[in-house]
């Protein structure tokens, strides 16, 4: 039988760094075959080689037997490929039926193309409605539209980008049903992830990526977890540990916040209600969407309310600036390295001094220039960040890096209270591994940590206590023990009311 | 009142159209995603290539069409730094602006004070003539027609062509358009190249119908003003010509404050037509939830696609 | 373009730093050769007279100092608001304020000899610009209004309002019905430094400007607030530095820088006011802004370079009979060409094999 996809060696330079280095992999008909790796594997690189986005610098590609080249999307879906983007490719203030459009070849008809799109919803279990505006849609729905609009182009060859990393346990079950009857449709599908338990419940085949290159191909149900995680990681990961807490007095406390959204397309918060004490890590889980980005601006002081709705060490702050909640403790990590965590064009000199200055950086109005060197330095060793010196800009590190200065910046301050949110996404194992650890420590030491994060598995490996957000109300926060990642996802689609605070 | 009225109706609507159609030209080019700060450069080149070709005795329609080439060509100057370059767009547009001028100047040097013959209104027989709206509806000169019927083109491009649809994705989310496949840059070109080959009519306009002789820097801010007209129809073509008219009104007023009798400052009546910008600008801003809705999500952001 | 692409390099570099404007002036002149041709003008000529016979006598290089002042004084103030990506197109407008604001000043006290005039009409420039800027920025901090508009038709009323003090309320009475103000007494004038020469003593308070401008962007703590609220906003927002004050401070030190500009022309070359009272220095410094990289040291050089154009201009007009607007063109030319040069120092230029 011939293989619907064939990759062989094919090479992809961005400069002196190799992306993907001879890169083979097949494919056969209807079968779900998934492409494993950490992030920075190279794994979306090759993806946008197989979907025409960018060019290959050498290697062949081979459809159903056959030598092709393909040089745009436009030309992958004329093949069959069709491709559901990690971060997707939609337009927020247009219509459904208007985004499918954008890739729908012939007559512009949106009555015929909006009947068309009820059906296919009905027929896969992805029922989404063609008139409403994207950007009222919830992230499920969302990914629904994406799958929707490739399979509207018959696809012979599906690939999905890490699809289930906004989705709730329930709804990855769902998708799962989706793929399995595409597969026996006869589509392949290309599945791509890091992982593990998802992949081998998925399945059929697995090809796998380190360092851009291929270090094996197995079949995932025989293989272990763990064999693959060494796999991908080419050394074992040491586990985190997590000593036992002992908490004393809360230190962030939140009361009754409520708040509308400044973004006309935002989350309102209602009724929060949270208390993080000395000594325990607590996690918030839940998709994103659900008000993370509208908690996380009231919390670090981007947004201002009623004084008393959240209090630092018993003291009331919510009308307080960033700045000012700083100088009472506060530390926080945003999401956004580049561009919020840290300015893309400057030094990490110059970066250490964006919350650094407190440190005694700045003395009468001037910059201490060795000082904010010497405490850029230190968070460099301290840290294990790998850059050409502190001089280096920002933007030239890697993800994994850049998050390790940022967050070593916050702990250098000595905080009373972190927050991070999404602290390790795009990061490589082992730097997330490392950050994981120093959550747990610092904590240990005496501090509140407050982790927002949509993964569960890292939410379960480092929180004493973990909540869930959900359409901006937060649930009780339940200890580690007390959950399962069941729950959890009840929690996430807002189904489970128990832990509802009263 | 009756003798005003006519003359003022009529005033306004020669005043809007060039307003009308740089703004048009303009909105296509920001729906893009591409803010282009040039546009009173173009209007000025637009403005002295027409004059100099219809003085050199070729018809209307030519010299405006060689001033749309010439101020398009310019527009692509500021395209090739602010998108092949991914340059500083505010800082390209202000040098276009600033060129424009020192070109319009130098073609306008040898001008004089020769004048061009107006582009002449039409006449309908029986339409044009009828009291009261005859000529203000249907004894205008062709462009003013042109002008509404170019903001209409414009609408219906918008919202019901899927070039149109393109174009709105591309202004809201270059690199998801790119995903999907479409040649953002190259369509951002041709909406910089087609606002400046409007601009260009804009300035046409003016030296060959509005004020048929040449002076230096004939536009007087109205390139701005279009910009301004832009943001405050929030980006759409109806809003558009309201707004034209709005200006359009303003501009004139001036010359009926002395006829009422208003013993004011000729200085402040010219001035109306920017206070008046202010005004409206800030009134459409105000409610910042507002503008974030209609402001297309990429305007002005350099788009570098990654290979 | 197709084999072309862009790769951001690691640390910028600093060679092309200095090169660019260099490379810009180079790519400028060769572009000005075709367009002078068109215009029906000698190139090779028509670039001698323009930047190599205005520096050929010592009152050449007086005028060019002179000239050179205010650029640099309002190179210096938008370079500030720049760096902050506070986009102030109106420094003409302010400028024109601060001169008005001098010129009552002079005005009311020209009789008798005041010493603390010249000083008390530099403060009036520099309240008459600010008090110009203040518009903008209340309207941006407050009611979310682009600077860059408002700032830019507020110039066209501030030229109309000249224009109308001129032919009304200042005009100089024994002036004959010109357009004019009264001459400002002497000690409401710089005097020379030189007999027989205009340049005067307000380039040493150029020079301190500039010092001052480096240390506030280059040393202070406020200076790096201003410029990563420029680069990231939304770093500026997670790291507390309020947004409304360094907006303000920006436009604020912009309208003093201009308005005191305006204040040294009108106390020195000027000597009264009339309604155009300069030749586009506001909008020239902008570019003068962007040839200096964004830094004092630069806006000095930018300085000097633009006002060497200014006077090619008035030189070209009077021997090769060309207008004073093809110093525009090359303006806008040089901005374009330093644009595309500026490009280099982040990014590396590769082909694809």
């Amino acid at each position: 039988m011939r293989p619907r996809l064939a990759l062989e060696s094919i090479t992809k330079h961005y400069g002196s760094f190799v992306a993907n280095d001879r890169v083979s992999l097949t494919v056969a008909p209807g079968e779900i075959h998934a492409v494993l790796g950490e992030n920075g594997a190279g794994k979306s690189t090759l993806m946008k080689i197989i979907y025409g986005a960018i060019r290959a610098d050498a290697g062949e590609i081979f459809w159903e037997g056959r030598q092709v080249s393909i040089p745009s999307p436009g030309a992958a879906r004329e093949l069959g490929i069709g491709m559901v983007y990690q971060h997707f490719s939609l337009f927020e203030t247009v219509s459904v039926v208007d985004n499918i459009a954008l890739v729908n070849e012939g007559r512009f008809d949106r009555p015929a193309l909006a009947v068309r799109i009820r059906e296919l919803g009905e027929h896969y279990g992805l029922p989404v409605d063609p008139q409403r505006l994207v950007h009222d849609l919830s992230v499920g729905e969302r990914q629904r539209v994406e799958i929707l609009r490739c399979l509207l182009q018959k696809p012979k060859l599906l690939i999905l980008d890490e699809p289930t990393s906004v989705l709730t346990p329930q709804a990855i079950g769902r998708l799962f049903g989706v793929l399995r009857s595409l597969a026996a449709e006869g589509c392949s599908i290309l599945y791509i992830s890091h992982k593990l338990e998802e992949i081998r419940q998925l399945c059929d085949g697995a090809t796998i990526l380190r360092g851009g290159k291929v270090v094996g191909s197995v079949k995932p149900a025989a293989a272990s977890a763990a064999e693959l995680a060494g796999m991908m990681v080419g050394a074992a990961v040491a586990p985190v540990t997590r000593p036992p807490a002992v908490t004393g007095a809360p230190r962030l406390a939140v009361r009754g916040l409520s708040l509308q959204p400044a973004d006309p397309f935002g989350t309102a918060l209602r009724d929060i209600e949270l208390a993080v004490h000395a000594g325990e890590v607590v996690g918030i889980a839940g998709v994103s969407g659900n008000g993370q980005a509208e908690l996380l601006d009231a919390l670090s002081g981007e947004v201002a309310c009623a004084a008393d709705r959240i209090m630092l060490d018993g003291v009331p702050v919510a009308h307080l600036g960033a700045g000012a909640r700083r100088q009472r403790g506060l530390a926080f990590v945003p999401e956004e390295r580049l561009g919020r965590g840290a300015v893309p064009g400057m030094s990490l000199v110059e970066n250490a001094l964006l919350t650094g200055h407190r440190a005694g950086l700045v003395r009468r109005g001037f910059i201490d220039a060795d000082r904010a060197a010497g405490f850029a330095n230190r968070i460099i060793e301290g840290f294990g960040v790998r850059c050409s010196g502190a001089r280096a800009v920002a933007a030239s590190l890697s993800g994994g890096n850049l998050q390790k200065f940022i967050v070593g910046r916050e702990r250098s301050l000595d905080p009373t209270v972190l927050i991070v949110s999404q602290p390790t996404w795009g990061v490589d194992v082992a730097a997330a591994a490392f950050l994981r650890q120093s959550f747990i420590d610092l904590s240990r030491q005496g501090a509140a940590v407050l982790v927002i994060s949509e993964e569960l598995e890292e939410l379960l490996e480092i929180c004493d206590r973990i909540a869930v957000l959900f359409r901006g109300r937060l649930s009780q926060a339940l200890p580690r023990e007390a959950i399962s990642i069941d729950r959890l996802g009840l929690l996430m689609t807002g189904v489970d009311a128990t832990a509802a605070v009263a | 009142m009756d003798q005003l009225l006519i003359p003022l109706l009529n005033g306004t609507l020669v005043a809007a159209t060039p307003l009308i159609f740089a703004a048009i030209g303009e909105l296509i080019t920001e729906r893009s995603g591409v803010l282009n700060l040039g546009v009173e450069g173009m209007m000025l080149i637009g403005a002295a290539t027409a004059f100099g070709v219809a003085l050199g005795g070729h018809p209307a329609w030519f010299s405006a069409g060689v001033a749309m080439l010439a101020a398009g060509l310019a527009a692509s100057l500021f395209a090739v730094l602010a998108l092949g370059l991914a340059v500083n767009q505010y800082a390209a547009g202000l040098a276009l602006t600033i060129l424009g001028s020192g070109l319009s100047a130098l073609i306008g040097r040898h001008f004089g004070a020769s004048s061009v013959t107006s582009i002449a209104k039409i006449h309908i027989p029986g339409l044009s003539d009828l009291p009261l709206a005859g000529s203000v509806l249907f004894g205008q000169d062709p462009l003013v027609y042109l002008a509404l019927a170019l903001a209409w083109l414009a609408w219906w491009f918008l919202n019901r062509t899927r070039a149109g649809l393109v174009l709105r994705a591309v202004g809201e989310a270059p690199q998801s358009a790119r995903a999907i496949g479409y040649p953002v840059l190259r369509i951002r070109y041709l909406a910089t190249a087609c606002g400046g080959a409007m601009a260009g009519l804009a300035g046409a306009y003016l030296s060959l119908a509005y004020t048929p002789l040449w002076v230096d820097d004939m536009t007087a801010g109205r390139g701005w003003i279009a910009q301004a007209l832009v943001v405050f129809a929030t980006w759409r073509p109806g809003r558009v010509v309201l707004g034209a008219w709005l200006f359009g009104g303003v501009t004139v007023a001036q010359l009926f404050a002395q006829t009422f009798g208003l013993r004011v400052p000729t200085q402040f009546m010219s001035a109306l037509p920017y206070l008046a910008t202010i005004v409206v600008l800030v009134a459409i801003s105000r409610n910042s939830q507002t503008l974030r809705l209609n402001t297309p999500l990429s305007l002005a952001q350099p788009f570098r696609p990654d290979r | 373009m197709n084999g072309m692409y862009f790769e951001r390099r690691a640390v910028p570099s600093r060679v092309m730093g200095l090169a660019a404007p260099v490379l810009a002036l180079l790519a400028m002149m060769l572009c000005a050769v075709p367009m002078l041709r068109l215009a029906g003008l000698d190139p090779v000529a028509t670039l001698r007279v323009y930047f190599l016979e205005p520096l050929s006598t010592g009152n050449g290089i007086s005028e060019w100092l002179l000239k050179a002042n205010p650029l640099i004084l309002i190179g210096l103030g938008l370079t500030v608001g720049y760096r902050a990506n506070v986009w102030n197109i109106g420094a003409e407008g302010m400028y024109t304020i601060g001169a008005i604001l001098a010129a009552t000043l002079a005005l009311r006290f020209a009789d008798g000899v005041h010493h603390w005039l010249l000083p008390a009409m530099m403060l009036a420039g520099m309240l008459g610009g600010m008090a110009w800027a203040a518009i903008p920025a209340f309207l941006k901090t407050r009611l979310n209004t682009s600077e860059i508009l408002v700032s830019l038709m507020l110039t066209y009323v501030a030229q109309l309002l000249l224009s109308w003090l001129v032919n009304g309320p200042m005009q100089d009475p024994q002036g004959l019905n010109y357009p004019q103000t009264a001459l400002f007494s002497e000690s409401a004038t710089f005097s020379p430094l030189v007999p027989g020469m205009r340049v005067n003593a307000s380039i040493f308070i150029t020079l301190g400007a500039v010092a001052l401008t480096w240390l506030l962007l280059e040393r202070s703590f406020l200076g790096f607030q201003l410029k990563v609220s420029g680069a990231a906003p939304a770093a500026a927002r997670y790291a507390g530095f309020a947004q409304a004050r360094l907006t303000w401070i920006s436009l604020l030190v912009s309208g003093a820088a201009a308005g005191l500009a305006g204040m040294f022309e009108a106390a020195g070359p000027l000597g009264q006011l009339s309604p155009v009272i300069s030749p586009g220095y506001g909008f020239a410094a902008i570019i003068v802004a962007f040839i200096g990289r964004l830094r004092p040291i630069g806006v000095v050089f930018g300085g000097l370079l633009l006002s060497l154009l200014y006077l090619g201009g008035e030189a070209a007009q009077m021997t090769l009979n060309v207008p004073a607007a093809l110093s525009r063109s090359f303006q806008g030319l040089l901005l374009f060409c330093l644009l595309a040069a500026d490009v280099l120092v982040e990014y590396r230029i590769r082909v694809r094999a």
